[in-house]
């Protein structure tokens, strides 16, 4: 409300006002907190894989070894971005029943849901998506596989250089793991109301 | 009245209780400290850091909230200010009459408790309903939440198990991962029924307007996957001043709260879904909250403002661990509670006044906050602010007597030699109760008084 706004910043200055000096805003070193030692030398993709592995999600490196292992969890019907579908296609082959248009009426049809990841965080094991790159938020959220196609070129080492390249999208969105939750006496149980098994394919 | 409130709360807790509070928070705590000194050369500098920035934000809210405005403006968001709670809760209901609106989904926030909004849009007719696991558990219990982070620390899987029965989410089931799986296959359809999205906002970003999220549950993600128009609710305190601050924040937040690295989704939300996105708000509302906010900046504890509500400093507090959070009869709990909770209540401090109290200013609340914030000076400052508006203080043992001896020498000399009859005293009988309470469980040593004077006596010759 309009007043409310005049009040809370008349108020604002009146508190700050008798403050004879301000902190000021601090300089540092923009990588203070990137883990140097992890990162140093390391091939970005496979330090993703193993940082993935720490916090219970997967990393493949070809689309028939994803297809496997959706086969092998029983997870046969899905979503795929229609710009994925025409090169993964090839690879899962017979007894996968995939769609290219997400019905949101039918949310818990899909097992899986495969979107591409405007990057990731190899530091952390995170999946970067966003409004540009990732066709569906929501085939990325409501199966209980979600499968990010991530490109070898959008890995950065850490999160400093991932909050520098957050660029113009209105809405970016980290995923380190699956969803999860210790609510319930501190047990950690995976897929709460996003996805149970989170897997980056890396191309 | 023979003790402080928090104590009388907290001795009527089941021991069962107590002992999971324990546990949990302990183990919390350990993880985290592990976490932070394992992969950092100096976590102390980054806390120190975060402080600093957080400080300099607070320090400058005139300059930073008219720019924020104007980023979120820009982004396409629009923006509302709310003095008060009614005020806020009011705009709430406004933006969705405006838009014909009578089912939300909340994510958790802690503005939201603080305004009592589920239950005003409730008494209106609206359904608001929380969407974190534990919020949910708290709602449909009609409870409160006892930790910030985790509310539902004061409840075990059997009670959890009796409530989701009567509430008709299947028979009774205890095992956490049933319960899980229930309420993701009951929310799942409130979201996408669900009109409106409300969440808080961890940080905002005045340089660029980013609203930045951090959950594990990915409740708030849903929020704003499934619905059309998104509010998000805000303390004016939350502002960071650059993007390139955020970094530094979020590798903190996740470790101290939960000894995460990160937490699962940490979102950056700068205005509506882009047009090319089916899925999402096309309309965004943020609502900056003061609600006691500008009295606390006025205040000699301006420092708590830094809080990035991160639970540390309540699992690592002695007194916590022992009381668990409805002791503090209050939204926020724990040391921060212990500062923030009275100071929000205006001049209604002294019913709050006893939260102060509760703490042996150990100093462990400073020694993890992310955000570097001196808890036992501030707890301090609202002891003597208490003292001065002549607070009572029950079970507090009189000082009176002692404050006459010690500004008197010849009394205080007196008192010293005639000390030696406190070995034959029985304290035990003594008729002050914080007295007895003591002698209970201890005994008085016997008396050396006078042997500092005596020795340095000497030690002039």
């Amino acid at each position: 409300m309009t007043d409310d706004r005049e009040a809370i910043l008349s108020r604002v200055r009146g508190a700050l006002a008798p403050l004879r000096e301000r902190a000021p805003l601090p300089q540092y070193d923009a990588d203070m907190a990137v883990l140097r030692k992890m990162i140093a030398g390391r091939d970005l993709a496979e330090l993703l894989a193993e940082r993935m592995k720490r916090v219970s999600a997967h990393a493949y490196t070809s689309a028939a070894a994803v297809a496997e292992f959706l086969k092998a969890g029983g997870w046969t019907r899905g979503y795929c971005d229609p710009a994925l579908w025409p090169q993964l296609a090839p690879h899962f082959g017979a007894g996968f029943t995939v769609e290219t248009d997400f019905d949101r009426k039918r949310v818990d049809d899909y097992a899986f849901g495969i979107t591409r990841a405007a990057g990731a965080v190899a530091e952390s094991g995170t999946i970067v998506l966003n409004d540009a790159a990732t066709s569906r938020r929501l085939a990325a959220l409501a199966p209980w596989v979600h499968i990010a196609v991530v490109e070898r070129a959008t890995i950065f080492s850490d999160l400093t250089q991932a909050v520098a390249a957050l660029g113009p999208d209105r809405n970016v969105v980290w995923v380190t793991g699956p969803s999860k939750t210790a609510d319930v006496e501190g047990i950690l149980i995976e897929g709460v109301h996003g996805p149970g098994v989170q897997i980056a394919l890396i191309v | 009245m023979r003790f402080q409130p928090i104590d009388q709360y907290s001795a009527g807790l089941k021991a069962d209780t107590r002992a999971s509070v324990y546990q949990s928070t302990k183990s919390t705590h350990e993880k985290r400290t592990k976490l932070l000194f394992d992969q950092f050369a100096d976590p102390d500098r980054l806390r120190e850091l975060a402080g600093e920035i957080k400080q300099h934000a607070i320090e400058n809210l005139d300059t930073y909230l008219p720019q924020v405005e104007a980023r979120l403006k820009a982004n396409g968001a629009q923006v509302h200010w709310a003095g008060t709670a009614e005020s806020a809760c009011a705009t709430v209901l406004k933006i969705m009459r405006d838009r014909g609106a009578t089912k939300m989904v909340k994510a958790k926030t802690m503005v939201s408790e603080e305004i009592e909004l589920a239950h005003f849009l409730e008494q209106h007719g609206l359904e608001a309903l929380e969407t974190d696991l534990g919020e949910f558990i708290v709602q449909i219990d009609d409870d409160h939440p006892s930790h910030i982070v985790r509310p539902i620390i004061h409840k075990n899987r059997r009670e959890i198990a009796t409530s989701f029965e009567r509430e008709g989410l299947g028979a009774y089931n205890d095992d956490p991962g049933t319960i899980t799986r229930r309420a993701r296959h009951f929310l799942r359809h409130k979201y996408l029924e669900a009109d409106v999205g409300l969440t808080g906002a961890n940080f905002v970003s005045a340089e660029s307007g980013r609203i930045v999220l951090v959950t594990n549950e990915g409740n708030s993600r849903f929020c704003l996957a499934a619905t059309k128009c998104h509010i998000v609710l805000v303390g004016i305190e939350k502002i960071v001043p650059r993007d390139c601050d955020l970094s530094i924040l979020l590798n903190l937040l996740g470790r101290s709260g939960t000894a995460q690295d990160l937490t699962v989704y940490t979102e950056f939300i700068s205005g509506p879904k882009a047009p090319t996105q089916p899925d999402g708000p096309e309309e965004m509302h943020v609502i900056f909250v003061d609600n006691g906010r500008t009295e606390v900046l006025a205040s000699d504890c301006r420092e708590i403002l830094r809080c990035i509500r991160c639970g540390a400093c309540l699992n690592v507090c002695p007194v916590y661990r022992q009381a668990s959070g409805h002791a503090y009869r209050s939204v926020y709990p724990g040391p921060v509670g212990a500062v923030l909770s009275p100071l929000l209540m205006k001049d209604k401090f002294p019913q709050k006044a006893d939260l102060p109290k509760a703490s042996s200013l150990c100093g462990a609340c400073n020694e993890v906050c992310p955000v570097n914030i001196p808890i036992p000076d501030l707890l301090l400052r609202l002891r003597n602010r208490a003292k001065e508006e002549n607070v009572p203080s029950p079970g507090t043992p009189p000082m009176g007597a002692w404050a006459l001896m010690a500004s008197q020498p010849t009394a205080w000399k007196a008192a010293l030699a005639g000390g030696k009859l406190l070995d034959y005293v029985p304290t035990k009988l003594i008729p002050v109760p914080a007295l007895q309470a003591w002698a209970d469980k201890r005994a008085l040593p016997t008396w050396r008084g006078g042997e500092f004077r005596k020795w340095l006596r000497q030690r002039a010759k």
